[in-house]
């Protein structure tokens, strides 16, 4: 039994400690956010936070996670009240097929939280490690930018 | 009178010195020429001069991440100053299309500047200096059939005295050799074209030499391994921490391919320099690996601690068993319990065996950590590096890949893997400083991803 804390909410896990989250993720936890794309860590697509900080769930075991913040799609906002990085992805009809989104929707709000005044080049290094085979790439960046505008708005209450 | 006699002395030896300096400082300028069109180089020589340039690596500090190719500007760190690479394009103003073949020449052979000023040592001249005429007439062919680019490199950041030039020529009487080492007649012919190629143009020894406090090569303690930029440069020479000593055939299969089964893949710095390789001949490859693999000496007894009899199936049975109960972990060394570490062996097995004990051979699975230098090493450096950053993958080739785990290990999970597997795959000394060695390595640069996407991300 490990417990780990996943959008700010306790969860006891039944698994083995060399699970990885994003198996625990999906089939313990049913948050289906992440994906399973590769399952090397080449791809992008099961990208979620710990501390605040991108990792590939399907390399990284439940075993390092204890007592660590976990924060995935689900965790920014609701389909109600989605957050400003979900909104500007939708806005910018960023998906199609919609696989890498969320795994690219982590990595940028990971960004835009370290780095509120990314650049377009710094915002490119950081997609850097996701792959989108649909090719939205450049409506992704349109919707990171979008998403880095209302986070900006939201903080001086103007947003909503 | 006495005061006076010793003053005169001194006056005269400073002059008498200051006279020296000023005459071995002292070279002409070679007139600038209008730069020679593509056109008139021989192809065949241009390409003898790419494959060449491949060997030199000249890119390697002349082309920076997400650069134009040769236009220099990349930063680099000496412990007296940054040093800038220079734009070695044909441009007539900003690089060397002003320069005549003979002005190339001297500069490879004598490090002096077309103006006649004397280039930093940061430009290995001390190995150049070896490269023949006709080598240098190929390169100097390729370099000036090379898409000119208009750019200047931002000026060197030297503390005084080095930033002024003159003082260099302080340095060139002190160190540098006065001619090729001696020849290993009694060798066969790849392995002298090897030692041309390795103490020359390929300046392997300006990594894997430990330099002395003037930033030259240690003469005496040629190959015994240097640290650079945050990595260990391994020793090639019988200090070699490989576990299976290196042949010349596994030297060839990791200087083409950038992995060799038994030893574990390039990254850092290593893996720009293989990837540059790629342009290199065939025999040139195998001469060098020759002529390294016979600085290692006669291949030693297996250091590894598989010689102990264990196979692969067997620590397999030990990992499961480790995970499957913490508190009964066994260390691998002679099969004794060594130091406990329970943390660092949950991590390596729930993190790292699954493909550094999985079914799938190197490259599609991980290397066996028993094989591998970064964990025999004499520090730690390289062995953080690559956990924390992995290794990306390289364009267009079947190189290992490894995602990295800066943030999903934390300070302390990443202190106690280490010691792990220090401690349990190897029978070399415990490191020290572990915990200062991992903050230098996460506040280090993230490594930098070979060919394309390097190139794509600085635009």
């Amino acid at each position: 039994m490990m417990n780990l804390k996943v959008n700010n909410q306790p969860y006891n896990v039944d698994a083995d400690p060399r699970t990885p989250l994003l198996y625990v993720l999906r089939d313990d936890l049913k948050l289906n956010a992440a994906k399973f794309g590769c399952g090397l860590g080449q791809c992008g697509a099961c990208t979620v936070l710990v501390d605040g900080k991108p990792v590939f769930s399907c390399v990284t075991p439940i075993a390092l996670l204890a007592g660590k913040n976990i924060t995935t799609v689900e965790g920014l906002g609701t389909a109600q009240e989605p957050a400003p990085t979900q909104r500007a992805f939708i806005e910018l009809q960023a998906a199609q097929c919609g696989y890498c989104i969320p795994g690219m929707m982590m990595r940028a709000q990971a960004l835009l939280q370290a780095n509120p005044h990314a650049s377009d080049a710094e915002i490119r290094a950081a997609l850097e490690p996701h792959l989108c085979r649909c090719g939205t790439h450049m409506r992704i960046l349109r919707a990171v930018r979008r998403a880095q505008e209302l986070m900006k708005t939201a903080q001086t209450g103007d947003a909503r | 009178m006495r005061a006076k006699t010793l003053a005169i002395v001194v006056c005269l030896v400073l002059a008498l010195g200051g006279g020296v300096l000023a005459f071995a400082a002292w070279h002409p300028a070679i007139a600038p020429i209008a730069p020679p069109a593509p056109a008139s180089f021989d192809p065949a020589l241009v390409k003898r001069g790419a494959a060449l340039a491949a060997v030199g690596d000249c890119a390697g500090c002349h082309t920076g991440p997400g650069g134009r190719d040769l236009a220099g500007g990349v930063a680099i760190p000496t412990p007296f100053g940054t040093v800038y690479s220079t734009n070695i394009t044909p441009d007539s103003e900003t690089g060397i299309g002003a320069w005549s073949e003979a002005a190339f020449q001297r500069a490879m052979s004598r490090g002096v500047r077309r103006d006649g000023a004397l280039l930093y040592p940061a430009f290995p001249y001390d190995h150049f200096m070896l490269v023949s005429n006709d080598d240098d007439r190929a390169l100097y062919a390729f370099l000036m059939t090379r898409p000119p680019v208009h750019t200047v490199a931002p000026g060197n950041e030297l503390r005084f005295p080095l930033n002024h030039r003159f003082v260099v020529a302080g340095w060139n009487l002190l160190f540098l050799r006065s001619g090729p080492p001696a020849a290993y007649a009694t060798h066969d012919a790849s392995f002298v074209r090897g030692e041309y190629l390795v103490e020359g143009l390929a300046h392997c020894g300006a990594c894997h030499t430990p330099r002395n406090a003037f930033g030259a090569e240690k003469a005496s303690e040629s190959f015994a391994g240097a640290t650079i930029g945050g990595w260990t440069a391994y020793a090639l020479n019988g200090a070699s921490p490989a576990a299976v000593p290196w042949t010349a055939e596994a030297l060839y299969q990791y200087l083409r391919n950038g992995f060799e089964p038994e030893h574990g893949t390039a990254r850092g710095p290593m893996a720009d320099v293989i990837a540059d390789l790629s342009g290199a001949t065939d025999n040139d490859i195998r001469a060098i690996a020759s002529y390294v693999a016979g600085q290692m000496g006669k291949a030693a007894e297996r250091k590894s601690v598989l010689q102990q009899g264990e196979s692969q199936a067997e620590r397999g049975r030990w990992v499961a068993a480790t995970s499957a109960d913490s508190q009964a972990v066994h260390h691998r060394v002679g099969g004794a319990v060594g130091n406990r570490n329970d943390e660092g062996a949950a991590i390596y097995a729930s993190t790292c065996a699954g493909c550094h004990e999985g079914p799938r051979a190197m490259p599609f699975g991980g290397i066996d950590l028993a094989l591998s230098s970064a964990v025999r090493g004499p520090s730690a450096d390289n062995l953080l590096n690559i956990v924390l950053h992995g290794v990306p993958a390289a364009a267009a080739s079947r190189r290992p890949i490894m995602p990295g785990f800066a943030n999903a290990l934390d300070d302390n999970q990443l202190g106690a893997l280490v010691r792990y597997l220090r401690a349990g795959f190897t029978d070399e000394e415990a490191w020290t400083g572990i915990e200062a060695a991992v903050q230098a390595a996460r506040g280090a640069e993230r490594e930098v991803t070979i060919g394309y996407a390097a190139r794509q991300a600085g635009e």
